[in-house]
Order: structure tokens, then C-alpha cells, then sequence
């Protein structure tokens, strides 16, 4: 069995009244593609910002790689190897794509901060061969130089995701890395995501599409109200009456 | 690699046509009056005030509205170093700029927690706290109302410590035997203004510059990223200072007092007008912004009737006698009304300030006419970095 890269154990979160996520634990495995599959509103995203720190539980902690997560900061816990991909994608707008990616490049090499204004920044060679192959894996390569701002929603979570890539993260988080793609573009994600996947990268992907979820994941948690209702293998899961009940049950 | 290569070069022919527009200053200023030394210093300081502004509020986007502050312990330190250890510049520069660089961590430090208006209200509680201490408790410091000046009796340890004559009266500032009023004041000051032009070109071109740029553009993917933001903001915010207190210094160098008045709340709303109007973000724009409104204040506020009256002689009487009044409410006291209907052209129809009016009358030739709004983005991108 691998060694585990991600351990949520005991999470509570309420906002106000209302309960978001109750007595969750959530175990990943190092290597592996951890999907979380719930109806709207189930807590996951609420789960994900949990984990990279914007948000602090009320009870429980997250344990990332013998570290604990809980009450640090973002840029900790990104400098500690955890990359996050929003639902909405959180890019440079007005900076060009190969900046775009330079900047977490430098993240990467220089650590949360480093004083380098003497340095030129087109003296950065290696940097920049780094972020144009990179570009190059998302397949934006070619846009290189246009403004972040001015590219199609799908276009703009590739490059994120191109953003997390170049951090070379343990742990990548997927918020819905396909809503509102064509499905050619979805295909040409899963493709994507598949190729991260033979890097030994572990990725917890939160999925609204069935089939990204079953083209992708390894092990499938199901969130409903706040709580895992049912974990496993896709296949077990799908035939679980709990999971059709609360899930799937309106689709299919 | 030829590109890497060509920029430099290109860097290198930037900093060369700078420093030869600002060093033939007295020489193309003259037909439109600017050639006299009080106002090209003027130039010069203001020059690096905005330029340092721009560091932060051009790239990171936090506007600081108590940079005066910075101004007014930089002319301070600087007076004090005439009073007790040389009438030598470099010391009292030196001084001017380590304050200034103290105190911008101090304010910074705790101005950063917040963003956006904020930031900006904390910035501008701490300059007029600065203002009324030096007015008020702090006059042992700073003399109060009168403003620091030069004394006959001041001790100037190192000066003594050479040379034993007294000369009569109050002694001058200088550069190791040079005196700093005029046009040598000038120069001294325009080489500074072209050595902090190319530290911060330096600083828009580093790594450092784009971590800012990225700051500005979306704080939260920076932190998510693994960057702290915060030692990048409270650097920039203190290197930021830091030019603000050598411009301070300098205004005590070419005219050695310092009064409380230079840390108000106008003089920190003047550098933002400044920046704004040159182009925000830019290299060059606060220079030209600051030149802009130091020529404004001194040329225009000097015409008056006589004057108009002599560059409209041409007219008619009767229309002369229409047109005078009327120009009048423009020149004269009335400047400040030339000034504000500019700004507010300007920050309507060329949000990028005078550098963006530039770039698209240039597009617009070299495209000849047609389609200069397409490439427009592609010239801010390049003039922009």
C-alpha cells in the first residue's frame, strides 16, 4: 500500500448556523488521483479551501506529508507542495501568459521571497525554457506573449493549471478543472491530466462530469451534505444505492 | 542569445537618451522659459520623488497618499547633517535617504496589513501625525513653524575639525569645495535623477519588478503560489521611501532649510497628481508628469495681463480686450485650474497619462493612420515592462 500524501481527519466547518462539512476524513494516497463527486452545495469546495488554507476548520487538521496544514499560511502551505487550480481561474489578467507562468517559476526556484531586483529578467534563461515547455504541455505555447485577460475560459484554466504544473507540486488540487469546456476541450483536459498522472504527481480533482471522474480517478469520495456518504474504487461506487440515491440517482 | 543582447542594448540606449534629455535640460527649456536653476532643480528633485512613487504605486497598485512624509525627514536629516557634521552634500544625502528608508519600514510595516483604500487612509494618518508632531512636539527637532535653518553658531564638527577660518555669514552647501546652488546644484541633482531612473528601470526589468507587477494584477494567486507577499510589498514600499527622503534631502541641498509644510497632506496628493498625469506604471511618465506640474507652478502662475497682452497683441483691441480676461483665469493664480482641467482630461481620455498620448500619436503615424488602437496593446507591453 502507498504511504499517505493527504489525511483529513475529524474536519468541521460551519459558517454561521449551517453546517458545511461534518466529521470528514479523507485519506489520499501518495501517486494516486483522488476524485470528490457530490450535488451542489455538498461541501466541496468549502473541503478544498480547507486544505490549502484559505479557509480554517472549526475542529480537526489536515495533514499534508507529516505536516500539518491547519493554521498556516497559503504560501506555506503552496512552498510546502501543495498547487491549487480554482473553479474560477485566478490568473495574471493583464500580464502575458509567459509571465503568467514565470511568476510561480520563480516561486519555485527562490522560494516564498527573495530579494532580486538585481537580477534581469531577461537574463532567466533556464526559467524561461522551463515555462515555455510548459506552455507548451498545456498547449498554449503559441499565445505566449498575449495578455492573460483575452483568452477563452477553458484556455484560461489550462494556464493555470500550467501554473500549478511548473511549481512541480506533491499534491495538486483540482477545483472543477473542466467546467464549462467544450467537450472537445474536456477531452483534451483528461488527456492532459492523464500525462501529469504517468509523473507521479498525486491530484485530488473535485468533478461535477461523470466522465472526467471515470476517465480519471483512481479512488472516488462521495460528499453529501457536508459528509462522505460512500469511498472507494469508481466502479464500487457507482454501484453503490447510497451514492445513486444522493448523487446519482436524478442523472441516471 | 541575439535577443537577450539586443534588449540590453536597448536598455542601454534608454538610460543614454535619458540622461542627455535630462543633462541638455538648460539648453531646450530655454525658449519656453524652464532655463533658470531654482526651477530645473526643481525638475530634477521632483523627478525623483515621482519616479519612486511609481515604484510602488505603479507597479504594485497601492496608492500611498503620505509620501510627503518621506520628503520632509528627508530634508530634515539633511539639514541636521549641515548643522552638525559638514556643509558637505554626500553626508546629508546619505542621511536623508537612511531616515526616509527608517521610517518608510516603520510606516510600511504597519500600513501593509491593509489594502487598497485602506492602505491608502493609513498612509496618509501617518504623514499628517508626521506633520503636526514636527509642527508641535518635535520642535526641538525641527524648529517648528520657522523650519530648520543654518546657523552661524551650528557646531559642523567635520568642517571645523579641517579648516579654521570662519567665513563670514552663513556657509554654504558643496561638493568637496563646490557649491550646490545653481547650475552646479542642478547637475548634482540631474545626476542622481538619472542614477535613480536606471535603479529603477532595473527594478521594472528584475524579477522583483514582476513579482510587484503580480501583486497588483491578483495578490491572491501570488500567496496560493507560495510567494509572501508581504516583504515584497514592504520593500518596495521602503525603496519607494527611500527616493522620496534623496528628493527631500535634495531640496535641503540646493536650499538648506526645512519646514513642517513639506510634510502636508498637499505635497503627498502632489506626487500622486504627478505620477497620474505622466502615466502610472511607466518609466518615464513621472518625470514628465513632475515637470509638467513644476512647470506650471512657476511658469504659468508668473503671467499675468501685461504678459497676455503682449502675446495676444496681434488681436484687435476690442477682441483683446475679450481674450486677456479670459486667458487671464487660466495663467497667473489662476494655474491651478489649467492644471486641474488637464488632469481631468487626462484621466478621462488617456487613462495612461501622458506616456499613453505619446505611444498613440506615434502609432498612429506609424501605422499611418489605420488601425492604431490594435498595436496600442502591444506597444504598453513592450514600454511597459
Amino acid at each position: 500500500m502507498n504511504s499517505l500524501v493527504l489525511q483529513l481527519d475529524n474536519i468541521n466547518k460551519s459558517f454561521g448556523g449551517l453546517s458545511a462539512l461534518s466529521d470528514i476524513n479523507l485519506h489520499v494516497e501518495e501517486g494516486t488521483t483522488h476524485a470528490i463527486i457530490g450535488p451542489n452545495g455538498a461541501g466541496k469546495s468549502t473541503l478544498l479551501n480547507v486544505c490549502i488554507g484559505r479557509l480554517k476548520p472549526d475542529t480537526g487538521k489536515v495533514t499534508f506529508a507529516g505536516e500539518v496544514l491547519t493554521g498556516r499560511q497559503p504560501h506555506e502551505i503552496a512552498q510546502l507542495g501543495v498547487a491549487r487550480v480554482f473553479q474560477t481561474p485566478e490568473i495574471f489578467q493583464e500580464m502575458t501568459l509567459l509571465e503568467n507562468v514565470m511568476i510561480p517559476a520563480f516561486s519555485h526556484r527562490d522560494g516564498a521571497f527573495r530579494l532580486n531586483a538585481g537580477e534581469l529578467l531577461s537574463r532567466q534563461g533556464e526559467l524561461r525554457d522551463d515555462a515555455e515547455h510548459i506552455l507548451e504541455d498545456v498547449g498554449l505555447k503559441e499565445m505566449m506573449m498575449t495578455e492573460a485577460g483575452s483568452l477563452s475560459r477553458g484556455d484560461k484554466r489550462r494556464l493555470e493549471l500550467g501554473m500549478c504544473l511548473i511549481l512541480r507540486p506533491r499534491l495538486l488540487l483540482l477545483d472543477e478543472p473542466t467546467a464549462g469546456m467544450a467537450r472537445h476541450d474536456t477531452n483534451q483536459t483528461i488527456e492532459l491530466l492523464k500525462k501529469i498522472k504517468s509523473r507521479g504527481m498525486t491530484k485530488v480533482i473535485i468533478e461535477h462530469d461523470m466522465h472526467v471522474v471515470f476517465s480519471l480517478a483512481d479512488k472516488v469520495s462521495v460528499l453529501a451534505r457536508g459528509q462522505i456518504i460512500a469511498g472507494g474504487d469508481p466502479q464500487s461506487v457507482r454501484e453503490d444505492p447510497k451514492v445513486k440515491e444522493a448523487y446519482l440517482g436524478g442523472a441516471h | 542569445m541575439t535577443n537577450t543582447k539586443k534588449l540590453l542594448l536597448n536598455d542601454t540606449f534608454v538610460v543614454i537618451i535619458f540622461a542627455a534629455a535630462i543633462l541638455a535640460m538648460p539648453i531646450w527649456l530655454d525658449p519656453i522659459g524652464g532655463n533658470y536653476p531654482d526651477l530645473l532643480q526643481k525638475f530634477a528633485i521632483y523627478g525623483i520623488f515621482a519616479i519612486g512613487f511609481n515604484i510602488l504605486f505603479g507597479l504594485t497598485g497601492y496608492l500611498s497618499f503620505g509620501h510627503a512624509a518621506f520628503l520632509g525627514v528627508g530634508s530634515y536629516a539633511a539639514v541636521w547633517s549641515f548643522k552638525l557634521l559638514t556643509m558637505n552634500v554626500i553626508p546629508a544625502v546619505i542621511f536623508g535617504v537612511l531616515f526616509a528608508g527608517i521610517l518608510a519600514a516603520v510606516i510600511g510595516f504597519l500600513s501593509l496589513r491593509r489594502t487598497g483604500i485602506y492602505f491608502s487612509i493609513l498612509t496618509l494618518a501617518f504623514a499628517q501625525m508626521s506633520y503636526n508632531l514636527a509642527y508641535s512636539v518635535l520642535t526641538p527637532i525641527t524648529n517648528g513653524e520657522t523650519g530648520l535653518q543654518l546657523a552661524r553658531s551650528d557646531p559642523r564638527i567635520l568642517d571645523r575639525l579641517f579648516s579654521q577660518e570662519q567665513a563670514a555669514g552663513l556657509p554654504s552647501t558643496d561638493l568637496f569645495g563646490e557649491t550646490m546652488s545653481g547650475y552646479p546644484g542642478f547637475y548634482f541633482c540631474a545626476v542622481l535623477l538619472i542614477v535613480c531612473f536606471y535603479i529603477s528601470m532595473r527594478i521594472f526589468r528584475s524579477p522583483f519588478g514582476l513579482m510587484l507587477k503580480g501583486i497588483k494584477s491578483n495578490q491572491n494567486r501570488m500567496r496560493y503560489t507560495g510567494l509572501n507577499t508581504r516583504p515584497y510589498m514592504l520593500t518596495a514600499f521602503i525603496i519607494s521611501g527611500m527616493y522620496a527622503g534623496l528628493a527631500g534631502s535634495l531640496l535641503a541641498v540646493t536650499d538648506p532649510l526645512a519646514g513642517a509644510e513639506r510634510m502636508q497632506w498637499t505635497a503627498s496628493g502632489e506626487v500622486v497628481l504627478m505620477t497620474i498625469l505622466g502615466g502610472a506604471g511607466t518609466l518615464v511618465g513621472p518625470m514628465l508628469g513632475a515637470g509638467l506640474i513644476k512647470y506650471f507652478e512657476n511658469i504659468f502662475s508668473a503671467f499675468d495681463d501685461n504678459v497676455l497682452t503682449q502675446a495676444f497683441s496681434f488681436l484687435p483691441d476690442s477682441v483683446l480686450e475679450f481674450v486677456v480676461p479670459v486667458v487671464g483665469l487660466f495663467v497667473g493664480s489662476g494655474w491651478h485650474l489649467t492644471l486641474g482641467l488637464l488632469f481631468m482630461v487626462i484621466v478621462i481620455f488617456l487613462p495612461g497619462g501622458l506616456v499613453e498620448g505619446f505611444r498613440r500619436i506615434y502609432d498612429y503615424f506609424k501605422s499611418g493612420g489605420g488601425n492604431a488602437k490594435t498595436q496600442s496593446v502591444e506597444a504598453r507591453n513592450q514600454a511597459g515592462e
